[in-house]
């Protein structure tokens, strides 16, 4: 299937990532590219066939919900773009009535 | 003997024997960096101060009391999308460019235990997505063979550094072969363990069902001993195995390969084979028969959908596991933004290079609505089979043996505008991921134009000393892996 220009705006937009007019046709080639080879899976007939999403089968993996030593808000700030007052600072969301 | 040119072992043995000091090796290995990393450009980030007060502090501390732990003294190098707390960890990604982690991964804080020194980080594709490092932020890095050729990728910045003797040994991640073919194309050891043998935990994540990390080493006993230092169970990483952990120096002592069978596939043995790669590697099939192993025809007939499996795979899960960098909590934050959509817009456009784009497009394009089953359902159920495969395969054999690559290593900016190309040069790496199996990329020979060629062998879950007893004899009765490239 051709993934069209159009196609790439919507699924950058989905992803969170802006797209350049000139990423928004290389990606459109490339992609469909890489579909049509990935559509060659169809030829393997797969009814009833289990979906493998892990290989060693393990589901939930639980631990006991206890306090543990973890960082400092001082150490999990540390790598923050921008902070202030113990916290994450990020434009503001709200809209002013 | 100049102290670089030891392997593992080697120096291991000659600083328990108290005959080289900590602070002696480390200024070796700066002085062997100072003469070839501006050709190789294997690492990202130098430790010098810190590997330096490291040697010092342990010296001082065997004068008073001489205990030593497998691993103290010993100069690694450490792939950067692995964690090393204090330590920049970059990805190779203009998005994690000043990142300094607060923890260690687990390996790392193994390695740590055992009183390892940090020599530095190696280059990558950016978060672990390429196979030639050409797609790191900071450039990419050269084959010590050939410096006009890749070293492979994604962990081709730690094969190179192995290689180029920057390290005595280093750590790599694989998701689909970024172990193996790297070393495969520099000519050293690499090992890829089971999923879930060696913990996860700080391993920045690409695909979660398919990412491990292990040892990339000068020979097969290096492995053996680096993997012993990072294998094991992990209460933080809730895909680890507990599962005891065995002796893998241990294997390495039965030298003959009698009553072992090991599988060729056909299927990796066709067209598209560089003649130069199936010579060896026929050639290193008939030497692992003449050390005693029975040698069987195979078929594994689904390895052709590997690729294609794999690439919806792994750009599902990355493109759910890269939505963490948002120009928020840690990381790159564009400059220019006027609410928080487009905060987050802007920091991921700027943020990654076009390969990580491109994958996270493909992840999410084929996990949205109205494509889901078509394409990830679809690659889930194929996986399925491309298990069954080798389940089948391991009924009758304990060992499959293959080109760890289609050809040796190609040249810089070949394959850089194809993606599709690029991704196939993975075919023979791509399916152990899929199924989780350890496999070890090991040098089989030398192309006429002068690069190395790699085998792969395979093994069962878990049987990663079947994997090391092989090669390791295979290693014994050649003498691929004692040749070392000339730079230049």
């Amino acid at each position: 299937m051709a993934i069209t220009q159009q196609d790439v705006e919507k699924v950058a937009r989905l992803a969170r990532l802006t797209v350049t007019a000139v990423e928004q046709e290389t990606f459109a080639k490339q992609l469909t590219q890489i579909l049509a080879h990935v559509e060659t899976l169809e030829r393997y007939d797969t009814t009833g066939i289990e979906p493998t999403a892990t290989v060693m089968g393990q589901t939930n993996v639980f631990r006991d919900d206890c306090v543990r030593p973890s960082l400092s808000s001082e150490q999990a700030l540390a790598n923050a773009p921008e902070q202030e007052a113990d916290g994450f600072v990020v434009p503001k969301i709200l809209e002013e009535r | 003997m100049s102290l670089h040119k030891l392997t593992l072992v080697e120096l291991q043995k000659q600083f328990k024997a108290g005959e080289v000091t900590a602070t002696e090796i480390v200024r070796a290995y700066f002085l062997r960096i100072s003469h070839v990393e501006s050709k190789v450009k294997a690492l990202v980030t130098h430790a010098k101060e810190s590997a330096f007060l490291q040697a010092e502090t342990l010296d001082q501390k065997l004068k008073e009391w001489r205990k030593t732990k497998p691993l103290t003294g010993m100069p690694l190098a450490v792939k950067d999308n692995i964690c090393t707390n204090g330590v920049r960890t970059t990805c190779s990604s203009r998005m994690l460019q000043d990142f300094i982690p607060p923890y260690d991964a687990t390996v790392v804080a193994k390695l740590r235990a055992q009183e390892y020194i940090l020599l530095g980080k190696t280059n990558l594709d950016e978060f672990a997505m390429g196979s030639s490092t050409e797609n790191s932020a900071f450039g990419p890095s050269r084959n010590p063979w050939d410096l006009h050729r890749v070293p492979g990728g994604s962990s081709g910045g730690s094969a190179a550094a192995v290689a180029a003797e920057e390290c005595v040994a280093a750590l790599g991640s694989d998701t689909g072969g970024s172990i193996r073919q790297p070393a495969a194309f520099c000519g050293v050891v690499g090992l890829k363990p089971t999923y879930g043998r060696v913990s996860r935990y700080g391993l920045v994540a690409f695909a979660s069902s398919l990412d491990q990390i292990g040892p990339i080493t000068k020979d097969v006993s290096d492995a053996a001993f680096l993997l012993q230092a990072i294998a094991g169970h992990d209460p933080m990483d809730s895909t680890s195995v507990d599962r005891s952990v065995p002796d893998y120096m241990k294997a390495l002592q039965k030298r003959d390969l009698k009553s072992l069978k090991v599988g060729v596939p056909v299927e990796f043995f066709a067209e598209g084979l560089d003649p130069d790669v199936e010579r060896a590697v026929r050639a290193a099939i008939e030497e692992l028969k003449s050390l005693g192993a029975e040698i069987r025809e195979i078929r594994l007939p689904r390895t052709d959908a590997a690729v294609a499996v794999y690439y919806v795979i792994a750009t599902a899960e990355a493109s759910s596991n890269l939505a963490r960098f948002d120009g928020v909590k840690f990381g790159f934050r564009a400059k220019e933004t006027k609410d928080l959509l487009d905060l987050y817009m802007n920091t991921r456009q700027e943020g990654f290079g076009p390969e990580v784009k491109r994958r996270i497009m493909l992840g999410t394009y084929v996990l949205s609505a109205g494509y889901y089953d078509a394409y990830y359902g679809k690659a889930q159920a194929v996986r399925t089979l491309v298990c069954q495969d080798f389940d089948e395969a391991f009924q009758e054999v304990d060992l499959i043996v293959t080109p760890a690559t289609p050809t040796p290593a190609f040249k810089l900016g070949e394959k850089s505008e194809d993606p599709l190309q690029m991704y196939l040069s993975d075919i023979f790496t791509i399916s152990v991921n899929l199924a989780g199996l350890p496999a070890i990329a090991l040098p089989c020979g030398v192309s006429r134009e002068g690069l190395p060629i790699g085998l792969q062998l395979i093994g069962r879950a878990f049987e990663e000393e079947t994997l090391l007893r092989a090669a390791h004899a295979y290693e014994q009765a050649t003498p691929w892996h004692l040749k070392r490239p000339t730079i230049r």
